[in-house]
């Protein structure tokens, strides 16, 4: 049997607050951390939860990063160093652009000041694999490390490689998830440009009024660790990551492709290195992103996934909450499924009340529900889908 | 040229550092940047702050060998007479 990996730690810096506990605590009770239009993490004081030198040295993408790792490392018992060798520990954490707010304050330098006048730490700062480099430096860290860049999917992928190492055996634990900080000028006008984010400023994933998502920022991070040492050293286990599946579209720069063919194979093949099957499937922790065109092609492809079951298995959306975290969503998506999972709920999709025509599913309305036992822990899977037709799907259990 | 005496330029190479993330406490002449943890992308944002106060370009070069707090000082005190 291939090496397994469970989960001993998780942290999340979101619009709902800082930590995991506060982000799934306030979603399951349909609260919504959006205000204005985007989802600014509010609570977020970097100098404070860092320090200076380290904060000043790191755009916001990377001080979010860094402090969900710190919460994640505390949990899974690592804080006095970790139990395992640490070039047996890989870390991958994705981001969908990197430091934009770094390049914009740095391209005002350059215009108004002069190219002398551009910080040293610029590129440091706006490299998108900064976050991955940084925690591993915070917390000693040797085996693999880099970012993935798949827009709106790269937290799941980082996830899923970070799975894959443990599983092959490059690592015998990872530091693995997402990071975004891009509620800048540009972005907000590039994606207002293309019609992307709502006008009304609302996240309403699945509802018939929908009509864009709202942009947010945050991270989420997960430590796995291969299950047989995980329990050896007596390790809390939270839940455990069981699969990954990913595909692409090849089919439109932006647009998902519209019957979902290739979220079908990536959730299929996420099911499938579990070890399970769609009729396993308890929740499903949506993409969800409050898009015409994402709610549409998504709810199509967990129609042909789940078959028969479509409308009787809870869908929501952490969307609906937080907003759209970019290459951060993946992450602080699989850290609100693995608790969820481990409290035995499906949280709601905050805010669903219309029902539109063709998507059929259970949306999981109001204050969400308690999940039925039926004998074993519950299974769920969590869908990325990133402008480039990307697809990454994570599965994940509770024990 | 702006003028400056050694006292002024102390003052404010020692809030520069301080701002890089440096202890104020542990900052004197003879302190070394090493001990500090103040790295060579901290000395370049240094050369900036002295160019933009005192009118003093120092380059990459003209930073080799200044390795305490002391030093630093006398080099931007000595360009600015």
């Amino acid at each position: 049997m291939s090496r397994r990996a469970v989960i001993t730690g998780v942290g999340a810096v979101s619009p709902l607050g800082v930590g995991a506990d506060v982000l799934i605590d306030r979603w399951s009770a349909g609260e919504c951390g959006i205000a204005d239009g985007l989802g600014r993490c509010d609570d977020f004081d970097a100098v404070e939860l860092l320090d200076r030198k380290l904060a000043r040295r790191s755009d916001r993408f990377t001080q979010m990063a860094l402090v969900a790792a710190d919460e994640a490392i505390a949990q899974a018992g690592w804080g006095g160093g970790a139990p395992l060798a640490v070039e047996r520990i890989g870390c991958v954490i994705g981001t969908g652009i990197g430091g934009i707010g770094t390049i914009e304050d740095q391209h005002d330098v350059l215009r108004d000041r002069g190219p002398d006048k551009v910080t040293p730490l610029g590129i440091p700062l706006l490299m998108a694999n900064a976050a991955a480099g940084a925690v591993a430096m915070r917390h000693g860290l040797k085996g693999q490390c880099f970012g993935t860049v798949s827009a709106c999917a790269a937290g799941a992928h980082a996830i899923g490689t970070g799975l894959r190492m443990v599983q092959y055996g490059d690592a015998d634990a990872a530091v693995i998830g997402g990071t975004e900080s891009a509620l800048t000028a540009l972005a907000d006008a590039a994606f207002a440009a293309m019609g992307a984010t709502s006008p009304t400023g609302i996240s309403r994933p699945f509802d018939a009024r929908r009509d864009g998502f709202v942009m947010g920022e945050g991270a989420g991070v997960l430590v796995i660790e291969e299950e047989e040492a995980a329990r050896e050293r007596g390790a809390t286990i939270l839940g455990r990551l069981s699969g990954y599946g990913a595909t692409a579209d090849a089919h439109h720069i932006t647009a998902p492709e519209p019957s979902g063919e290739g979220a079908v194979r990536a959730m299929r093949a996420a099911l499938a290195d579990a070890g399970r099957s769609a009729a396993d499937v308890d929740y499903v922790n949506a993409h969800g992103t409050s898009t015409p065109l994402n709610d549409r092609a998504e709810s199509a492809a967990l129609a042909t996934v789940l078959g028969d079951r479509a409308g009787q298995v809870p869908v929501s959306s952490t969307k609906s909450a937080i907003g759209h975290l970019l290459g951060a969503a993946g992450a602080v998506e699989a850290v609100a499924t693995t608790l969820a999972l481990a409290r035995r709920v499906a949280p709601p999709t905050v805010g669903w009340e219309q029902r539109e025509e063709g998507l059929d599913l259970d949306y999981v309305p109001d204050l969400g529900r308690r999940l039925p036992s039926n004998g074993r822990p519950p299974v769920a899977i969590s869908n990325s889908f990133g402008f480039g037709g990307h697809n990454a799907v994570l599965c994940l259990e509770a024990t | 040229m702006a003028t400056a005496t050694r006292d002024q330029v102390a003052k404010r190479v020692e809030d520069a550092l301080v701002e890089f993330g440096a202890d104020r406490d542990a900052i004197s002449d003879e302190a070394t940047f090493e001990t500090l943890d103040i790295d060579s992308l901290d000395l370049v944002e240094l050369a900036q702050i002295v160019e933009d106060d005192y009118g003093v370009a120092l380059t990459t070069k003209d930073l080799e060998g200044i390795d305490t707090v002391g030093k630093a000082i006398d080099l931007v005190v000595e360009r600015v007479a």
